[in-house]
């Protein structure tokens, strides 16, 4: 397996075509984000009476643009008792690991009738920059080095209210990295692969039946969407960036490019995660084609891709005009005690699923052992969650 | 699920503002002057889209004629005041002295409207323009001659640079005082606020008495009743 590409030796042909792909993923990943901005704004506008950007371009979908080359003229501020390295080096570490993680995503190719390649001036390889065997793993070992950029931007500021966006994103990321980690394992068992074009390849033999959404029971999709959100420190999940709490959170010390750079890598990590959802669960760029070559390696996989990511994104901004911040107990509780244990049963039951059809157990026996175990455990879960509310209560009886 | 229902209030109201433009409440701006310049015709669009303001909007201040302690009062230290003494034939203002310089400035400005509870004359009230855009900082420190009102009219100048629409300048006096809970009990329901610039006093509303002759509380009550020592 792998990228064709490369399995006949590296010649200056494939080197091109690789530099090609590696220019095409940055600037779709800037253009994106630019979308992105934009896209937000005008939605949450409508959702909220306003009317949104409309100035900059048509629509205002210049105004990401004019908003980018004015905070690159703005002043750099370095805070006094700011570390400075680790201060500079913080936005970095942020945008960096962003559009790192976007190569992984399988954006094209023809999974309908084909093996998901596309040709290349007479080469053929996958329409995405880079397909490693562990693509899933690499996308989260990305998303968790962002988070380092943003611990150390608060941390690194000498400021107080930075340094609490710091230590609220550390504690989010590691609790939510669980569950969304959880509900991957469950795609990674019914695709049997970790690449991301493996995962996609496994889903693209029948429109919607055999897509991750509908083959893992549609929990685990849930799971890593709210989780994803929670990794993504979007609304409601945002605590890391609480204005009303924070000042501005991690961020309250950066101004002008740098400011712009923990802008940037948050929108392309919006960007990035909607497409790991499309990839992991909905097929990515698998879906109906038709007619010659070109319409079906090119236009319509990038047309179905596009479409699906779009979608999320609408999902993402709904989110953020529709439910209001969680308190921060609110958070620690849906992230140990709802999605953790949810993702985790979910998980068992599919294996349990997988593991009776290899050894021919008859299903519906093992359906039903599997679920009465599940919720044998969800009920000495919620026993215990009970117990231990009683025990703080005595205590905060005792105390008071 | 009721906890689910907002995504429908949501993907409501998006749909109306998406797809049929309705419902958009805010002003879509006439904007700078190059852009008039550019588009003649952005200045007769704007004023149909802009929506009316709610009526106890706190805004740009109207009337100034003197006092100190607007000045003290102000926790964004906006307002510079310089007095000088009325000269007793010919006086600028009732009382000893008068603003000779006054100054607000609309940068700094966070309009609490603390300076017109501190007022015991309100000489200075809030108009309902909070939108400023300004192009230079002098145009941003309003002085004395721009915050006076026209002695004429008695409504607030509209200055060149503001972006006035049709109503704008009614209902500016502070109401809110009038009726709300944290207020003297013995006024509770009574129409206590000064006049409107240039508008006279708004009518009493439901619930509310129309202009009655104060009654001060009696000493002997007020001593029980707020328990606060001698």
């Amino acid at each position: 397996m792998g990228d064709p590409l490369y399995t006949g030796g590296i010649g200056v042909a494939v080197v091109l075509i690789t530099l090609l792909k590696v220019l095409i993923a940055f600037a779709f990943t800037l253009v994106a984000t630019m979308f992105m901005v934009w896209f937000e704004r005008k939605i949450v506008a409508d959702m909220q009476h306003r009317i949104g950007p409309n100035r900059a371009g048509p629509w205002g979908l210049l105004q990401t643009l004019a908003d980018g080359t004015k905070l690159f003229f703005k002043e750099d501020l370095l805070p006094d008792k700011a570390d400075r390295r680790i201060f500079r080096l913080a936005p970095i570490l942020a945008v960096v690991p962003a559009f790192l993680a976007f190569s992984v995503i399988p954006l094209g190719g023809n999974f309908d009738t084909g093996d998901g390649t596309v040709s290349i001036f007479g080469h053929r390889t996958f329409l995405q920059l880079a397909d490693p065997p562990v693509g899933v793993l690499f996308f989260l070992a990305m998303s968790a080095i962002g988070v380092y950029g943003i611990m150390l931007a608060g941390w690194s500021s000498g400021s107080k209210y930075p340094l609490l966006g710091g230590v609220r994103a550390t504690a989010q990321i590691v609790s939510y990295e669980a569950a969304l980690g959880l509900s991957v394992v469950a795609v990674l068992l019914v695709s049997r692969s970790v690449s991301t074009h493996g995962i996609v390849g496994a889903q693209s033999d029948r429109f919607l039946i055999d897509w991750n959404l509908v083959v893992t029971g549609v929990v685990p999709a849930v799971v890593f969407l709210i989780a994803g959100t929670a990794e993504l420190n979007r609304p409601p999940f945002d605590l890391v960036e609480a204005e009303q709490e924070l000042v501005g959170g991690f961020n309250t010390e950066y101004s002008s490019i740098r400011f712009a750079m923990f802008f940037l890598a948050e929108f392309m990590n919006t960007v990035t995660m909607s497409a790991l959802i499309v990839t992991m669960f909905l097929g990515g760029p698998s879906g109906p084609t038709f007619g010659p070559d070109v319409l079906r390696a090119w236009i319509l996989p990038l047309f179905w891709f596009f479409l699906k990511l779009v979608i999320f994104l609408f999902v993402f901004v709904w989110f953020r005009g529709t439910l209001p911040r969680l308190r921060y107990d609110q958070l620690m509780d849906l992230g140990w005690k709802a999605l953790i244990p949810i993702s985790l049963g979910w998980l068992l039951l599919l294996a349990t699923i997988r593991v009776a059809q290899s050894e021919g157990w008859p299903p519906p026996v093992a359906m039903a052992i599997a679920v009465a175990v599940l919720i044998a455990g969800a009920g000495l879960l919620s026993l215990s969650l009970r117990a231990a509310r009683r025990n703080r209560e005595a205590d905060a009886k005792a105390y008071a | 699920m009721s906890s689910l229902g907002g995504f429908g209030v949501t993907w409501r109201k998006f749909a109306k503002g998406f797809f049929a433009n309705e419902e958009i409440v805010t002003t879509e701006y006439s904007a700078g002057t190059r852009l008039r310049q550019a588009r003649p015709e952005a200045a007769q669009i704007a004023p149909a889209a802009r929506s009316p303001r709610p009526q106890p909007l706190r805004g740009r201040h109207g009337e100034v004629h003197r006092l100190r302690a607007v000045r003290r009062v102000c926790p964004a230290k906006c307002i510079y005041v310089r007095g000088a003494d009325n000269d007793p034939a010919d006086p600028t203002s009732p009382g000893e002295r008068y603003g000779y310089v006054y100054e607000i400035n609309f940068l700094r400005c966070i309009h609490c409207d603390l300076c017109v509870e501190a007022c015991p004359t309100e000489a200075i009230t809030e108009s309902k323009l909070f939108e400023f855009s300004f192009t230079s900082r002098e145009d941003a420190i309003y002085t004395k001659a721009e915050l006076v009102v026209d002695a004429q009219t008695g409504k607030p100048q509209q200055l060149p640079w503001e972006d006035w629409r049709e109503g704008d300048d009614e209902f500016t006096s502070g109401w809110v005082r009038a009726t709300a809970a944290q207020g003297d009990a013995d006024y509770v329901g009574r129409v206590g606020w000064s006049g409107e610039l240039g508008y006279g006093v708004r009518e009493a509303e439901k619930g509310q008495t129309a202009e009655t002759p104060w009654q001060p509380a009696k000493p002997a009550a007020d001593n029980g009743a707020h328990g606060h020592g001698h």
